[in-house]
C-alpha cells in the first residue's frame, strides 16, 4: 500500500538549469498569462462570445508540468484550459481563432473556449463537463500500454472536480490495471463560487490517493521548478510501467470563475493579497535574477517576443472569417 | 443455409473484425471469465487473450469513459453494457463526450467504437433489467444506432459497426440471443442506416425493428388469414433513419403502422409518424397506428409483465381496427 501524500519543495538552488528550460518556463508562463490578459479584455469588449474561464495565476502547474511531456503523451483538460493548451504546444493562431468563433480555429468555430482541442500535440480536448476528463485520460493510457508504447496521459481537474463520481471510477480503473495516467489536481481554492473547504471532506485532495495505492505527491502549484521537479520523478516512474499518480498543486484562481464574474463570494483584498505576494511568475522573475540565471534584458526579450506572438495572433483571430452557415451539418459524421 | 443462434453470429463478427485488426478490443462486466452473462463471448478471451477481452470493475462510467479515450488515442473498443439499462450510467459519457467529440472539435478526430446494450424483456427481470431505450439516443446527433432483428443482421450489422469510424449504438435484445436463422458461411456486411423489407404486401406497411420485428411477421401472418395483406419493414437502423424505405412502402400500401417493445410515448414510432405526416401524408388514407408499451416502468409480476408487452396479437388487432 502507498504511504501518505509527500509535500515535496523545489529545488534549494536553480543554477543547475539549461538556460534554455529556463526560458522555456519564462516564456510559457508569460504568454499564458499575455493570452489571456487580452482574452479577458476582448471578452469584455463584447468581441469574444460564450463563456470563457481564465487561468490566471495558475500558469507554473500547467508550465511545470507539460515541460515533462512531449507531443505523444496525451492532456485531457478542463473548461479552463487555455494555460494547457498553450504549454502543450498548440499554435496560438488557430487557438485564438477558436475562441472568436472563427473558421480558421482549431475546431472551425465549433467548440469556443470551452472546447478547445489540437490532436496533432496529444492535446485531446477541453472538456467542458467538470470532471469530464478523467476517464477518456485512463482510456488513453490504457491504449498506450496496449499498444506498448512509453507515452502517458495527463488529467487536469480543479479541488471542485475532485469530488466527482468519475475521479474514483477512473483512478479505480488506472490502478488496478497500472495505467501510465497522472492525475492532476490544480487546487485553486475555489469550486466555482464556493470555498473548496466547505464541500470536500479533506483538506489536501491527495490524501485520496492512498485509497486508490497511488502515490500522491503535494506541491506548491506556483512554484514552476517544485511542480516541474515533482512532476519528473512521476513521470520517469510512469514511463517504466509503475503506473498511476496523483499530483497535487496548490494555487489560487487569481480572476473570477468566468470573466464577468461579480465576485461576491471573496473580498478584493484577498485576491490582492495573492496577486501581490504570490504570483507565480513574479516569484520566478525574483528567483532567477536573484540567483542570477537569467538577467532583467534576457527576462525582457522573451516578454517582447511574447506580446509579438500573441498580437498577431489575435491580429488573425480578427481578421478571419466567421463559419459559413453551410458548414452547420459538417463533421457531423465522418 | 446455415443456422446459427443470434449469440454465435455476434460472436463471429468479433471474431472476424479481432482476427483482422489488432486494434480492435472489448471491455465490460463478466466478459473474460464468465464469457458475457448470455454467454455471447464465449470462447473470445481464449482466442484473444483478456487483454483484448477485458473483465472490468464494475464501472459504466469509466468503461464507457475509457472506451473513448482509447479510441482518440488509436485504438478501436467496444464497450458491453452488461444491461442497456446501465447506459444511464455512463450518460455523460455518451451523450456529451462519445457523440460530440467530432462535431465539437471541427473533425479534427474521429470516435470510432461500438457500445453493445443487451436490452428488451425476458424471464420477468423487472423495472431495470428490461427496458427498451433505442428512441433516447436517436436524439443524439452524432450517434449511429442500430439494432438488428435476427441472426445475419446481428452479425452484419456488428462487423460494418466496428468498421464504422462514427461511434456505434448497438442494441441487442436479450431475448434474440439464442434465436437460430440463416447466416451465410461467407463475409458480409448489413448496411448502417439501410431498412429492409422482409416480407411485401399490399394493404398496410408494418415497421419494426429488434425482437418485436419478428412478432410483426406473426401478427402478418395471422392477418393474411383475415385477407389483410402487409409489407414488414425492419428498420434495422433507428438513426441515421431510412425513411425512403418507409415513404416508398406507404406510396404502396397506404397505410402505416409501427410497432416497438419500448413505451409508445416518445418512441421511434413518434418520430416515424411525424416524418410520415410530414413528408408523406398524401400517400395515407388511414391514421397512422402506432404499438408500443403503455407509459409505466417495467412491471414484475407475470400478469403484469404480460399485459405490458407487445404481442403479436396486440399488433393484428391494431392493424384490423384500421380496416
Amino acid at each position: 500500500m502507498c504511504a501518505k501524500p509527500v509535500r515535496k519543495k523545489g529545488p534549494s538552488s536553480i543554477k543547475k538549469y539549461d538556460k534554455e528550460l529556463l526560458e522555456h518556463f519564462y516564456e510559457t508562463m508569460v504568454k499564458i498569462r499575455y493570452f489571456e490578459t487580452n482574452i479577458e479584455k476582448k471578452f469584455l469588449a463584447g468581441e469574444i462570445p460564450g463563456f470563457v474561464h481564465l487561468y490566471i495565476g495558475e500558469e507554473a502547474t500547467g508550465t511545470g508540468i507539460m515541460s515533462n511531456l512531449t507531443k505523444n503523451d496525451y492532456i485531457e483538460t478542463t473548461h479552463r484550459g487555455h494555460g494547457h493548451t498553450i504549454a502543450k504546444g498548440a499554435d496560438l493562431k488557430k487557438m485564438m481563432a477558436e475562441i472568436f468563433g472563427k473558421k480558421t480555429g482549431f475546431c472551425k468555430g465549433k467548440g469556443g473556449s470551452m472546447h478547445i482541442a489540437d490532436f496533432s500535440v496529444g492535446m485531446l480536448g477541453a472538456n467542458g463537463i467538470v470532471g469530464g476528463g478523467y476517464t477518456l485520460a485512463t482510456g488513453a493510457g490504457l491504449a498506450c500500454k496496449m499498444l506498448g508504447r512509453k507515452d502517458i496521459s495527463v488529467v487536469f481537474f480543479g479541488d471542485g472536480a475532485s469530488n466527482r463520481g468519475t475521479f474514483h471510477e477512473a483512478a479505480n480503473m488506472a490502478s488496478a490495471w497500472d495505467l501510465p495516467v497522472l492525475f492532476v489536481c490544480e487546487n485553486n481554492q475555489w469550486a466555482s463560487t464556493t470555498p473548496y473547504l466547505t464541500t470536500t471532506s479533506v483538506e489536501d485532495i491527495a490524501d485520496r490517493a492512498q485509497g486508490y495505492d497511488m502515490p500522491g505527491v503535494i506541491v506548491d502549484g506556483n512554484d514552476v521548478f517544485a511542480v516541474y521537479e515533482a512532476t519528473k520523478q512521476l513521470v520517469e516512474k510512469m514511463r517504466n510501467g509503475e503506473g498511476p499518480a496523483l499530483l497535487e498543486c496548490k494555487t489560487y484562481r487569481i480572476k473570477g470563475h468566468f470573466v464577468g464574474d461579480p465576485e461576491k463570494y471573496r473580498t478584493k483584498e484577498e485576491v490582492q493579497k495573492v496577486s501581490d505576494e504570490n504570483d507565480p511568475i513574479v516569484r520566478f522573475e525574483q528567483r532567477v535574477l536573484e540567483e542570477k540565471v537569467m538577467d532583467r534584458k534576457e527576462l525582457d526579450e522573451i516578454k517582447d517576443r511574447v506580446v509579438k506572438e500573441v498580437d498577431e495572433a489575435i491580429k488573425f483571430a480578427t481578421e478571419s472569417p466567421e463559419p459559413d452557415p453551410s458548414e452547420l451539418y459538417q463533421d457531423l459524421y465522418v | 443455409m446455415r443456422e446459427i443462434t443470434f449469440s454465435q453470429a455476434t460472436l463471429e463478427a468479433m471474431q472476424e473484425e479481432m482476427s483482422r485488426d489488432s486494434n480492435v478490443f472489448i471491455m465490460g462486466e463478466d466478459i473474460a471469465r464468465q464469457g458475457g452473462i448470455f454467454g455471447q463471448f464465449k470462447g473470445l478471451p481464449d482466442q484473444f487473450g483478456s487483454d483484448r477481452v477485458k473483465d472490468t470493475p464494475i464501472t459504466e462510467t469509466a468503461i464507457l469513459g475509457a472506451c473513448v479515450g482509447a479510441a482518440l488515442a488509436g485504438m478501436r473498443p467496444i464497450a458491453d453494457m452488461h444491461f442497456a439499462d446501465f447506459m444511464g450510467v455512463c450518460m455523460d459519457e455518451i451523450y456529451n463526450q462519445m457523440a460530440k467529440i467530432h462535431y465539437m472539435f471541427g473533425g479534427q478526430k474521429t470516435v470510432p467504437m461500438v457500445l453493445r446494450a443487451p436490452d428488451g424483456l425476458i424471464n420477468q427481470a423487472a423495472a431495470q433489467h428490461s427496458q427498451s431505450i433505442e428512441s433516447w439516443f436517436m436524439h443524439v446527433p452524432g450517434l449511429k444506432v442500430v439494432i438488428p432483428s435476427n441472426p445475419a443482421d446481428a452479425k452484419g450489422l456488428l462487423k460494418s459497426a466496428i468498421r464504422d469510424d462514427n461511434p456505434v449504438v448497438y442494441f441487442e435484445h436479450k431475448s434474440l440471443f439464442r434465436m437460430s436463422g440463416p447466416v451465410p458461411e461467407e463475409e458480409f456486411f448489413t448496411p448502417i442506416g439501410k431498412a429492409k423489407v422482409v416480407k411485401e404486401g399490399k394493404d398496410v406497411t408494418l415497421v419494426s425493428y429488434s425482437l418485436c420485428f419478428n412478432h410483426c411477421l406473426q401478427a402478418a401472418e395471422m392477418l393474411e388469414k383475415d385477407g389483410i395483406s402487409v409489407e414488414c419493414v425492419d428498420l434495422r437502423t433507428i438513426s441515421p433513419i431510412d425513411k425512403e424505405t418507409i415513404l416508398e412502402s406507404i406510396a404502396k400500401t397506404s397505410r402505416l403502422a409501427i410497432a416497438h417493445e419500448a413505451v409508445k410515448q416518445g418512441g421511434v414510432g413518434a418520430e416515424i409518424s411525424a416524418i410520415v405526416a410530414e413528408e408523406g401524408i398524401d400517400y395515407l388514407d388511414a391514421p397512422i397506428t402506432r404499438v408500443g408499451a403503455p407509459f409505466t416502468p417495467v412491471p414484475f409480476a407475470k400478469p403484469l409483465e404480460q399485459a405490458y408487452r407487445v404481442t403479436p396479437e396486440k399488433i393484428a388487432n391494431a392493424i384490423k381496427g384500421m380496416f
